[in-house]
């Protein structure tokens, strides 16, 4: 009987959970996977995003392969990205030993530092904008580089690498603080002091925020779109349209609805491989160390 | 404070190169700020650059005052606020509930493990690929407006915070469900008057990195609710760039005005939010 009783409370219990869990997956369900099969499906049409549409196979990717402007922005995508990625990494390092240290006025420096975070990217995207029209030229007598083809994803670059070095530094400085004093006195008897320190010491000791740092930010940054709109709208002549960029810009206003439909296909899948062997890469270095 | 061989406390020597070092490196955050601040209080350009970046002569509010009526400020900000506060309350409400779920059954239970795995891939699913289905979906749904764009992010944030939160409840002990049942409490309020209220540091982390991120965004209020005249902040300001085009100074403004919700709150709330970003990253 008592286990019959008990059963009976475990069904229960159990019809609980399932009414919770049904109801929220049917809502991931219905605004995540559905537009993300709708998506695929849609790359395999000549929609333009309304009226009638023909299915075209896999036409669509075979044209985005001989599609200079997509291999462009492609090709701006990462070079954006690899570059923002590592300058972001190497300068929240620096500043982080540097706010990890003994220093006066340290909640005040760390505060100050992490207010790009809090800032919208689209605002802040407008502020640089006016900075590289009008502050850079004035004081090198140079022209914008924003109207430069060759030079625009610099500007870019410098606007990703201000606002992302907040969240960054913050992560390497937790990181820093997990490391424990006495690995430092115990490795300056053996003589490893400053780089040496940093090098065989520290670093492998942070190796976990870094891994955590490369994958966050190289995601993020491959996702660009804001301070695109904000400083260049993919200009000029389209040399810094990033793939987020192009893909909202002719798929809901350029009647390629279908066709950035298979860029957008091609683009997650890109976003999936990369993260995940960042991860198991940088992971893997974590356990050798 | 660090001691000595013998115990004796020592005072620690500050170090003062690198405090002066950080001292100059604040010029990179603070520059482009400051620059906003003394353009958005003149009237008119200047044409050299000592002109652009000195102090202004009087200190005008006219700009912020036309700022404020071009963008709709007051009317955007309530957009936005209510967006992000609806967005943030249910995303804890709902995502907490969810974890829970998930996360008391994962290891007895397929479903749940796998209801998990396929919440959290949504995490590498970049909006670029859900967003033109979704502007055909929400405009047949009637959803093309801000409700919409609350369930948007209330299930773009869904693997995040399902992550968090299902990370954090393997901290919680189950001992104390088991005796709340023993008293006869069922799974809903034994949740309600437990679990939930112990997942409080969760919940402020959740809630911060929901919130930063709702308020900021750009995306998804532009494809979804874009050109309904309905206005979020950013959009506001994206709306108005023609209107900025010759008049720096009022553009200027409009940006700050833009900032400065986030500047106060970040004031008053500046150490839940370091904390929050932090935890979020670092799981």
């Amino acid at each position: 009987m008592a286990s019959l009783a008990k059963s009976k409370v475990g069904a229960g219990r159990d019809k609980t959970f399932y009414a919770i869990l049904i109801p929220i997956l049917i809502l991931f369900v219905a605004f995540n996977t559905i537009p993300l099969i709708t998506g695929f499906l849609y790359s395999f049409t000549d929609s333009k995003g309304y009226g009638a549409f023909n299915i075209v196979g896999v036409q669509n990717y075979i044209d985005m392969f001989s599609d200079v402007r997509i291999g462009n922005s492609y090709l701006f995508t990462f070079k954006v990205a690899v570059v923002a990625t590592i300058l972001t990494n190497v300068i929240s390092l620096v500043l982080a030993l540097g706010l990890n240290s003994k220093i006066k006025f340290k909640s005040a420096f760390r505060a100050l530092y992490f207010v790009p975070q809090i800032l919208g990217a689209l605002v802040v995207g407008y502020v640089f904008s006016y900075f590289f029209t009008y502050i850079v030229p004035a004081l090198t007598g140079t022209s914008s580089i924003l109207a430069d083809p060759n030079l625009a994803w610099i500007a870019i670059v410098v606007v990703l690498v201000w606002q992302s070095c907040a969240q960054t530094t913050i992560i390497y400085i937790t990181g820093l603080q997990s490391v424990p004093e006495d690995v430092y006195e115990a490795g300056s008897l053996d003589g490893a002091t400053g780089w040496n320190q940093f090098r065989y010491l520290t670093l492998p000791l942070i190796m976990p925020s870094v891994t955590t740092n490369m994958v966050l930010v190289m995601k993020n940054m491959l996702m660009v779109f804001d301070q695109i709109v904000a400083m260049t709208s993919g200009g000029p002549a389209q040399s810094t349209e990033s793939i987020s960029y192009l893909i909202y810009n002719n798929g809901l206003s350029g009647g390629q609805f279908g066709y950035q439909c298979a860029n957008a296909v091609i683009f997650f899948i890109l976003i999936a491989v990369i993260s995940i062997l960042q991860t198991r890469f940088l992971n893997s270095r974590e356990e050798q160390l | 404070m660090a001691k000595d061989a013998f115990g004796a406390k020592v005072k620690e020597k500050v170090n003062w190169p690198v405090t002066i070092l950080l001292l100059i490196g604040l010029i990179t955050i603070i520059f482009p700020l400051y620059m906003a601040v003394v353009i958005a209080f003149k009237d008119g350009m200047s044409t050299d650059l000592a002109g652009i970046l000195s102090l202004p002569a009087t200190w005008s509010l006219d700009n912020f005052i036309e700022a404020i009526q071009v963008t709709d400020f007051f009317n955007s900000f309530m957009n936005s606020l209510i967006i992000t506060v609806v967005a943030v309350v249910v995303s804890v409400l709902i995502h907490s509930l969810a974890a829970y779920a998930i996360g008391r059954n994962m290891d007895r239970k397929k479903l749940f493990k796998a209801s998990y795995y396929f919440i959290i891939a949504g995490m590498y699913v970049p909006f670029a690929i859900l967003m033109m289905p979704l502007v055909k979906q929400t405009a047949i749904l009637h959803l093309d407006n801000m409700v919409g764009v609350m369930i948007l992010y209330v299930v773009f944030y869904m693997p995040m915070d399902v992550m968090l939160y299902t990370g954090y409840l393997r901290n919680i002990p189950i001992a104390l469900e088991e005796a709340a049942r023993v008293d006869g409490a069922s799974t809903w309020s034994t949740y309600w008057k437990i679990i939930f209220p112990l997942m409080k540091p969760m919940h402020a982390t959740v809630a911060i990195l929901t919130g930063l991120a709702v308020w900021n965004d750009v995306m998804t209020p532009l494809v979804i609710m874009g050109g309904s005249g309905v206005n979020t902040l950013p959009l506001a300001q994206m709306s108005f760039q023609t209107a900025f085009a010759t008049d720096y100074n009022l553009a200027f403004a409009s940006y700050l005005l833009a900032m400065l919700p986030m500047i106060i709150f970040y004031i008053f709330a500046q150490k839940q939010i370091i904390s929050g970003v932090t935890n979020g990253a670092v799981k």
